[in-house]
């Protein structure tokens, strides 16, 4: 009689094996996976699936495992934005989709708050940000719209099961220092590309230590390190987010990586991270804060499903409660969804930011993808969304610095980049 | 065999290089005429159909939007030789039928000179006869480029015709 030895495993094995009906799979090799969510957007959903499923004759495999989100291109501006959402809202209904979020928020967030994303599935996504359900210990990724339309007929996907990269966060980060300034340094040390198409994993104590909205922003900006999916193991502050969102009790214990499984490991030490800043025109471009302190700022953004959830309009509050932002500088804040915004009425958190001269963005993609109300030629913008690519939020000659909520609301608030530390001390 | 004419990039061509924000609104024929305009403007309008753009590493990095690989395949670019690729604009260009060839000494290529691709053997081989070896490919991945794409394979499926 043998008996195996049981093979330790990633956590991404472990999703991925779940979702391939295996026990375990081995690095590198490529299997097919059942599909528990497939989540797009009027950008890359129905404009693009309708026909493609039209000329097929194919039916949606599960509609109950499909969400569709309107972000992009609401409010509609202009004949041709008007049109692409008319084909979402026209197809939502003669499909008689069950789960639709039309002007709620930015899918990233919008489908965690509603409870679709639970630890242990597997999801893909119609956007290159689907790592976000990362943070909950789901196997999400981004995917194109043939390839969604590939998932929408058969309810299945391939994948090469990735390596893992951890990242290991120890100590504890300052007052002022976030997530973002994390990805910032990490997106900085590796590059764009960095994750190699892996999968990360992030980790240690300083990791634990942060909130639910604040792990979304690491995973949601896996996207920017080249990652597959950038995970989290769930933990009791998952597990308390998820039920709150109304999400059936989630079973976190599984989903954690083994002692012992094959991976890479990176360590980091929160204590000494500073704020970082990104300097045009790319992600990688970080630095600490101090290396553009003084910079002078035209534009500052707080939106994005990277930077505009309820912890990062808190910490925008932190920083300008009671005071008026620099003269000459436009505030302007996208909260990421409904409920984020809601909650920010209900807090004063909004109203700190009003106050202090801020203008309010409908909760959608807006100018961080070029959409909505963009940024003009010659702009200086310090921006706290994932992507300062040229010319993406709007001019090619606008110059967009990606920093955390706490120094894009410093940097407002002194009219140039400002570490936030000197203002909150 | 038949002669590419090489268009050479630099390094981290982004998805919203080949397939600008404020051109995605429109259908594939409009942005592709937007394709690459702030790094080489004169692209889209001098492009020949078998060209191919040789390009510097991490080749399609940022958005998930296909249009960043369609346009090519709409412009008529045959490949995208580079040493490396976002991996998810790699599954994008194969599932929209455009060939990737991960090729380390991509380098070594001329702007304007003319190629040829041994695709049997994945080797690019230069215009003074240099041979130039890409990482190996899953077969899958080749059948559907091969295909013109993931939608010429489901429309078999499906029972329709495959378009050329």
């Amino acid at each position: 009689m043998s008996t195996s030895t049981p093979v330790a495993q990633t956590l991404a094995q472990k999703l991925i094996a779940r979702a391939a009906g295996r026990e375990n799979v081995a690095v590198g090799e490529i299997v097919n996976c059942q599909v528990d969510l497939a989540m797009f957007h009027d950008s890359s959903g129905p404009r693009r699936l309708k026909p493609m499923l039209e000329e097929l004759g194919a039916q949606i495999w599960d509609k109950s495992r499909v969400v569709l989100v309107m972000d992009h291109y609401v409010p509609e501006r202009d004949d041709e934005s008007r049109k692409i959402v008319r084909i979402a809202r026209d197809w939502a209904r003669e499909q008689d989709l069950p789960h639709v979020y039309d002007g709620q928020g930015i899918c990233h967030v919008v489908v965690p708050q509603h409870g679709h994303i639970r630890s242990g599935m597997f999801c893909v996504g119609g956007d290159s940000h689907s790592p976000t359900g990362g943070a909950f210990g789901a196997y999400m990724f981004g995917i194109g719209s043939t390839e969604m339309l590939g998932v929408v007929v058969t309810g299945e996907i391939w994948l090469r099961v990735p390596h893992t990269l951890q990242m290991h966060w120890l100590g504890e980060l300052q007052k002022g220092v976030t997530a973002k300034d994390m990805m910032l340094h990490m997106i900085g040390r590796f590059g764009m590309n960095g994750g190699q198409y892996q999968a990360v994993e992030f980790c240690g104590p300083a990791v634990k230590a942060l909130s639910m909205q604040e792990r979304m922003t690491l995973s949601n900006m896996s996207a920017e390190l080249g990652a597959q999916v950038g995970l989290i193991a769930p933990d009791e502050v998952t597990a308390a987010w998820l039920q709150a969102a109304g999400a059936p009790t989630p079973d976190t214990s599984d989903w954690h990586t083994d002692e012992g499984a094959a991976l890479t490991r990176h360590e980091f030490d929160a204590g000494t991270l500073t704020p970082y800043v990104a300097a045009p025109h790319s992600p990688a471009n970080a630095d600490v804060v101090g290396r553009y302190s003084g910079t002078r700022v035209d534009v500052a953004y707080i939106g994005a499903c990277t930077g505009a959830k309820l912890d990062d309009l808190r910490a925008a509050a932190e920083v300008l409660r009671g005071q008026r932002v620099a003269p000459g500088v436009r505030l302007m804040v996208a909260p990421a969804s409904q409920k984020d915004q809601a909650a920010a009425r209900e807090e004063g958190v909004l109203q700190v930011l009003l106050d202090a001269g801020a203008e309010l963005f409908p909760t959608a993609c807006g100018a961080c993808a070029g959409y909505g109300e963009t940024m003009g030629d010659n702009t200086t913008v310090i921006s706290s969304t994932a992507r300062n690519f040229k010319g993406r939020m709007g001019s090619a000659t606008a110059q967009v610095y990606l920093a955390s909520p706490y120094t894009v609301a410093a940097s407002a608030l002194r009219g140039v980049i400002t570490d936030p530390r000197e203002v909150l001390a | 065999m038949t002669t590419h004419r090489v268009w050479k990039l630099g390094a981290d061509i982004d998805t919203d290089v080949l397939a600008p924000g404020h051109a995605m609104k429109h259908g594939i024929d409009k942005i592709a005429t937007f394709c690459l305009e702030s790094v080489r403007p004169e692209f889209a309008t001098q492009v020949q159909p078998g060209d191919v753009i040789v390009a510097g590493p991490n080749f399609g990095i940022g958005s998930s939007r296909e249009q960043a690989a369609a346009v090519l395949v709409k412009l008529g670019v045959v490949a995208v030789i580079a040493p490396s690729f976002s991996g998810l604009y790699f599954r994008n260009a194969f599932n929209v039928g455009l060939l990737l060839l991960t090729c380390p000494d991509a380098d070594r290529l001329q702007e304007a000179e003319g190629i040829t691709l041994d695709t049997k053997n994945l080797t690019v081989i230069s215009s003074t006869g240099k041979r130039l070896s890409c990482e190996p490919i899953p077969a899958f991945l080749l059948d559907m480029v091969r295909s013109g794409g993931l939608m010429n394979q489901l429309r078999i499926r499906f029972g329709k015709e495959p378009v050329q």
